[in-house]
């Protein structure tokens, strides 16, 4: 067991012979993702990578079966691609592109949500569970297969904090980066309960930052919900207010969204808040035992 | 990207959001020449700089006379105008935006910004207009009507209605208030606006409405299709080592402390400096060497962080998934012979080829680099080496 995807999962690839797209549709290949397929406009019939290449999201997803795909089109074409994967039935779209304008992922998780598509990103490393299925761009060899789920707002912060459980002794099951963007598809409130009911995850650390209330919601519903243990860190504690800082999201606009509040949120409903991202190993070492 | 008071105000005019009538200077002599084609027998003097609180730091005067415009300009240009959103460095006036006066009856606040909660532009009215917002939102909270709108369906009668209704308006006032708040919803959408603000929005004793401020901001990410807007950018309102750092594809923010940092990916370069924080440390830089880090970028790093003479020690903090340690760690060696490193560097390299990257290091045997671990063991050493330890 894992959340959302594995082994089997099909899956394609929107922007699948530019340059980011092939780099990293190899690198999930090697990971053992199955890769059945790429889309890319006027390149149908072509192969690529030992994959047919399409036309039309619609016409891949009829061929090969895929369920998910990988979006690494330009900014300015992602909503359009989103759009055209929920229209096509995609079951869930990871979109790794950086820099999509806020109006168009309005628009385009609008018109997922409406025909039913999760979507994950943008913005982000993607999505892996370990030693089964790879689909983004973090560095593969860290995910150790183990029974921690990890939902992160950062790439470099997923690979840190996966890299102290694996050090510790323990492993992942499924690790979501989530994306730092104003506007984004599955956070930890969609999340959560997907990890409480993996028989195979056993602790969940969740890694926010400054901006937005993503963390306060989560708090809630971990609160209500939630019996496993969770594991927390919130990123900007030391960041100033209303500058932002490196992802489109994370800025504390006026006195809201500060790393204090989501913190003390956090602790309330019972979740271990660690101030240092240097802590997770351990505080998961703990959580573990109990 | 923000813009100033006077170009927010051109944009509105486009769409019919009113606004007094008004002529951008730069000069004493230009401001006169500027109050005498307006006409009239008062007119207002306004600093343009990318900041509110403007009129209580004494950028915003009101003139009589065209001597008086003149007067007053010339005190305006040229002075240091601090405010509360300036910091006390405050910020230097270059332009003065000459307006018409206006007859006041009452001050309300239109404003839109993006919901992230429910994922859709918010319309937010008041009655205390002329206040500071953030004020009001945490004292009188009651006094703060918000709208969605779903751009699904777009701003409706009822989203109108809501607002006019909120804000308590007679009848006779309802039509344009709502005429107002749509053709403003229009400004936000179709420049991709991240957030406008007209406070105060005035309604006039001939029961108009105008914008007698204004102020927008726009995502960043969407500049690519609104050159006319990237046109209308200011550089002398924006950091000058930011952005030269961002010509280089890094990601930098200054801050007050003494350790430097050097980090890829924003949330590892925020929690790098929480970590500092955490352990007695004071961060002196937000820098996030981005995916694409190589040696160039690296030494452009090192060059940006050291212009800051407060900097005492250096946290490189990497941990590698496309970003190869070993670029980085030849990034530090070459930044070491085209700069003076003349501080403490604490390196930290984790994920792909950090072995390599070690190796690296130690062969350079240069006696300030000093090899940490992991983050906590970074962090520690970079605050002992700051402390001079």
């Amino acid at each position: 067991m894992s959340i959302l995807v594995n082994k089997d999962t099909k899956v394609i690839v929107q922007g699948f012979t530019g340059k980011e797209g092939s780099f990293h549709a190899e690198q999930c290949m090697a990971y053992g993702t199955k890769i059945v397929g790429g889309v890319t406009p006027n390149k149908g019939g072509q192969e690529h990578l030992g994959q047919p290449v399409f036309n039309t999201v619609k016409e891949a997803v009829e061929t090969t079966g895929a369920t998910v795909s990988m979006i690494f089109v330009p900014p300015a074409f992602v909503a359009d691609a989103v759009m055209e994967a929920a229209d096509a039935g995609i079951d869930l779209a990871v979109i790794i592109t950086e820099g999509a304008p806020v109006r168009d992922m309005q628009a385009a998780k609008a018109y997922a949500t409406k025909h039913n598509m999760k979507t994950i990103g943008p913005n982000c490393p993607g999505i892996i569970t370990a030693e089964e299925c790879k689909i983004g761009i973090m560095p593969g060899m860290i995910f150790k297969k183990g029974n921690v789920g990890l939902i992160s707002k950062s790439g470099t912060l997923t690979y840190e904090g996966a890299n102290q459980v694996v050090k510790e002794g323990f492993g992942i099951s499924t690790a979501v980066g989530i994306g730092g963007d104003p506007i984004i598809g599955l956070s930890y409130k969609q999340l959560l309960p997907m990890f409480e009911a993996d028989p195979e995850t056993h602790c969940i650390v969740m890694i926010g930052e400054i901006g937005g209330d993503l963390e306060i919601q989560a708090a809630a519903y971990i609160k209500e919900h939630i019996t496993k243990p969770v594991v927390a860190f919130i990123a900007g504690q030391t960041a100033p207010k209303g500058k932002r800082m490196g992802h489109a999201g994370a800025i504390i606009s006026g006195s809201a969204g500060t790393a204090a509040e989501k913190m003390a949120a956090l602790e309330a409903a019972g979740v271990t808040v660690v101030v240092s991202p240097a802590e997770i190993g351990k505080a998961v070492t703990k959580a573990m035992a109990k | 990207m923000n813009i100033h008071e006077y170009q927010a105000k051109q944009i509105f005019k486009k769409y019919g959001v009113p606004t007094p009538r008004g002529i951008i200077a730069s000069t004493p002599a230009q401001a006169a020449i500027n109050a005498s084609e307006l006409g009239g027998d008062i007119w207002v003097v306004k600093a343009q700089i990318h900041a509110g609180g403007r009129g209580l730091g004494g950028g915003v005067k009101l003139a009589r006379s065209i001597d008086e415009v003149r007067t007053l300009a010339s005190e305006i240009l040229g002075m240091t105008l601090v405010t509360h959103q300036t910091g006390p460095e405050g910020k230097l006036v270059q332009k003065v935006y000459i307006e018409e006066g206006a007859d006041i009856k009452a001050e309300l606040y239109l404003g839109v910004v993006l919901d992230r909660a429910k994922e859709m532009p918010v319309i937010m009215a008041s009655t205390e207009g002329g206040m500071d917002i953030e004020t009001v939102a945490e004292n009188t909270p009651e006094k703060i009507i918000k709208v969605a709108v779903d751009p699904a369906i777009g701003f409706q009668g009822f989203h109108g209605r809501e607002l006019a209704f909120g804000l308590g308006l007679p009848k006779e006032e309802q039509g344009k208030f709502i005429k107002f708040a749509a053709a403003l919803y229009k400004v936000y959408m179709e420049n991709d606006a991240e957030m406008i603000e007209i406070n105060p929005l005035i309604k006039t004793a001939s029961g108009d409405f105008m914008a007698l401020d204004g102020k927008m901001g726009f995502d960043d990410s969407a500049l690519g299709r609104h050159p006319e807007i990237e046109d209308m950018r200011d550089i002398s309102e924006e950091d000058a080592d930011e952005r030269e750092a961002a010509q280089y594809g890094l990601s930098y923010i200054s801050l007050d402390g003494e350790i430097g940092c050097m980090v890829n990916g924003a949330g590892l370069a925020m929690g790098t400096m929480d970590t500092i924080n955490y352990m007695g440390g004071t961060p002196a830089n937000f820098l996030d060497v981005g995916g694409s880090a190589n040696a160039q970028t690296v030494a452009k790093g090192f060059e940006i962080i050291l212009k800051n003479p407060k900097v005492k020690a250096i946290f490189v903090n990497i941990f590698g998934g496309i970003v190869r340690c070993d670029r980085i760690a030849n990034g530090i060696l070459e930044a070491t012979k085209l700069t003076d490193v003349n501080v403490p560097v604490i390196v930290r390299l984790d994920g792909t080829n950090a072995s390599e990257a070690a190796e690296i290091l130690k062969n350079a045997n240069i006696s300030n680099i000093i090899v940490a671990t992991d983050l906590g063991d970074g962090a520690a050493k970079a605050v002992a080496a700051a402390k001079g330890e």
